[in-house]
């Protein structure tokens, strides 16, 4: 019996989602009386020592090419003979792009129960997991009963910070029978969408977001200075994507992505239900608008009654002024 | 090709959300009903307009609910599609969705399978993986656009920092995200014709779910928020540092 956790390589690093799936893999595996062994694939030692400082007890490696584009079909048919070979009762993903089209892939294979986009440790009860998870947005979360043999459970990101220590993962070679799995999709061209320097949004834990009270695209440098100083990714509410001031993956909201960083900064923005359900999960909320009635305000930590084009330069510069003193 | 849009009936966007029988359900008390959004929007309408260009023979709604759905599913038929397929029974988890789906479109070869990339109830993104998973299909999750000429489909979709676009030949499962189509509004003639649709009712799978909602509890507010003057910004920096410890 074991706890398998599936780990994502992107960009050379072991993917931050990845380790914090390794923590919570091995936080499960010591609640159930066994260990962690992640699964990794194309990794070299570098990635697989940070896999063990992060609590796996056993890395397997799996090498080959068809891995390189994280298609699920491949991905899949690996975990599923991974985990047969290692006895594994429960299997952890991220939340992520992969895990959304992993996870549910394995539990059709597997007829495992899953609960996708996990927000804590699960209640281990006899042979049943009970996981918390989101729903209606996040304006409320729900708990689930995974009731099967087997229980795949992937893991909202950011939902916990990451552990590391001094731990060292034994690890073994996986080889994995692809004689019979062949993906019918074929990739025609890739594009980049992150720009200059910011974190992915969906990964991001520093979050510059702004609305109409923008006025237009032509403004937009304050939010991006402000963005940069901070460290942050610029993020939008969804009328200025509809209306392509801004490019679409920027929308947050109920029909855009939802996010969950530290900080989140709205400035002109007025907090409707659809953008909140988008970013009510993040940490710290700072909400900056004109208007005192902004709904916003209802849903904030922090907030400042006044004019965006007067504050956030402002804001910028004193941004600036403490990491300069620290 | 045949296409199979698979809707859920969910509340609409602006509803409060309370539940009942010691938060283990929902409570409907009030609620106005929608197809989810993005079913509605993204699959359908694309669906729709693969039809309009000749490039689709029939567009059918597949939807997993009881006798309450129906009225949801007519707003489907209103936009346009030809008819609809409704499993009588009440869903108790993603899992159990994907089954029927799987069931029904194998049974009746279905060329497409599109779902909406997530609901927003239950948020899972689950379901088209899940189909993939039943069938062997392929599945391409997050597409903004969507392209069909004879048996293969050009996607275009979200991944990790990035678009990609592929190819793939049918029969596959796509979900479906924001670009792909825009919203539309049914017209009267739709409205009419939905009426004489058909909606045939076929029984669920008896298997036992992998998975159950035991209970609910609301997302706590936020508790106040701390004001700080326009004047003073280096006030909300000192707080976001020492306080909040953000930055």
């Amino acid at each position: 019996m074991s706890v398998l956790v599936y780990i994502e390589i992107a960009k050379g690093k072991v993917k931050k989602a990845s380790l914090e799936a390794t923590n919570y893999a091995a936080q499960i595996a010591t609640q159930m009386g066994t260990s962690a062994i992640a699964i990794a694939f194309n990794a070299d030692a570098a990635q697989t020592e940070e896999i063990g400082k992060a609590g796996a007890k056993k890395v397997l490696v799996v090498k080959g090419d068809q891995y390189k584009n994280n298609d699920a079909v491949y991905l899949s048919a690996a975990i599923e003979q991974a985990a047969k070979a290692e006895g594994a009762k429960v299997i952890i993903t991220s939340f992520d792009v992969t895990g959304k089209s992993l996870a549910p892939r394995l539990s059709a294979k597997l007829k495992a129960g899953l609960v996708a986009g996990a927000v804590d440790y699960p209640i281990v009860n006899g042979n049943v997991l009970e996981v918390k998870k989101n729903v209606f947005s996040g304006k409320a979360t729900a708990i689930y009963t995974i009731n099967s043999d087997v229980k795949i459970i992937s893991l909202m990101p950011n939902s916990f910070p990451v552990k590391l220590t001094d731990n060292k993962a034994e690890v073994a070679d996986f080889a994995v029978d692809l004689n019979r799995i062949t993906s019918k999709v074929v990739i025609k061209e890739t594009k980049s969408t992150d720009t200059a320097g910011m974190i992915p949004l969906p990964e991001a834990e520093l979050v510059v977001s702004a609305g109409r009270g923008l006025k237009g695209p032509e403004n937009w440098g304050i939010i991006e200075d402000l963005a940069k100083a901070i460290g942050a990714t610029t993020a939008c509410s969804r009328p200025v994507a509809d209306m392509h001031w801004r490019p679409h993956h920027e929308h947050v909201g109920q029909t855009g992505i939802a996010i969950r960083p530290n900080l989140y900064i709205a400035i002109g923005i007025s907090g409707a239900i659809q953008h909140l359900a988008g970013v009510n999960g993040s940490k710290t909320i700072v909400v900056i608008n004109t208007d005192k009635e902004a709904p916003f305000f209802k849903s904030a930590d922090y907030g400042i009654i006044g004019d965006a084009f007067e504050i956030v330069p402002k804001l910028t510069e004193a941004i600036k002024k403490l990491k300069a003193s620290n | 090709m045949k296409i199979l849009v698979a809707i859920s009936n969910v509340p609409d966007t602006t509803t409060k959300i309370a539940f009942s029988d010691n938060d283990t359900k929902f409570s409907t008390q009030g609620v106005q009903f929608i197809i989810n959004p993005y079913d509605e929007w993204y699959a359908l309408v694309r669906a729709l307009e693969l039809k309009e260009a000749g490039k689709a023979t029939a567009v059918t709604l597949f939807h997993v609910g009881l006798l309450d759905s129906e009225a949801t599913i007519r707003k489907g038929l209103a936009l346009g599609a030809d008819d609809a397929v409704r499993v009588n029974a009440e869903s108790p988890d993603s899992f159990f969705v994907a089954e029927q789906i799987a069931k029904y479109a194998k049974e009746n070869a279905y060329d497409l399978i599109l779902v909406g990339k997530e609901t927003i109830n239950y948020n899972g993104s689950s379901v088209g993986g899940m189909i993939g998973g039943l069938l062997d299909f392929p599945f391409v999750s997050l597409a903004t656009k969507l392209d069909v000429n004879g048996n293969t489909a050009t996607i275009e979709h979200d991944i990790d920092g990035g678009i990609q676009v592929v190819e793939c030949a049918t029969p596959l499962v796509i979900s479906c995200s924001k670009g792909m189509a825009e919203q539309r509004i049914p017209n009267m003639r739709g409205i009419m014709a939905a009426r004489t649709k058909p909606i045939t009712v076929v029984e669920a799978t008896t298997d036992a779910p992998l998975t159950n909602i035991k209970s609910f509890a609301l997302t706590a507010g936020r508790t106040t928020c701390k004001y700080i003057d326009a004047n003073n910004v280096e006030e909300l920096v000192s707080l976001l540092h020492n306080e909040a410890k953000v930055i």
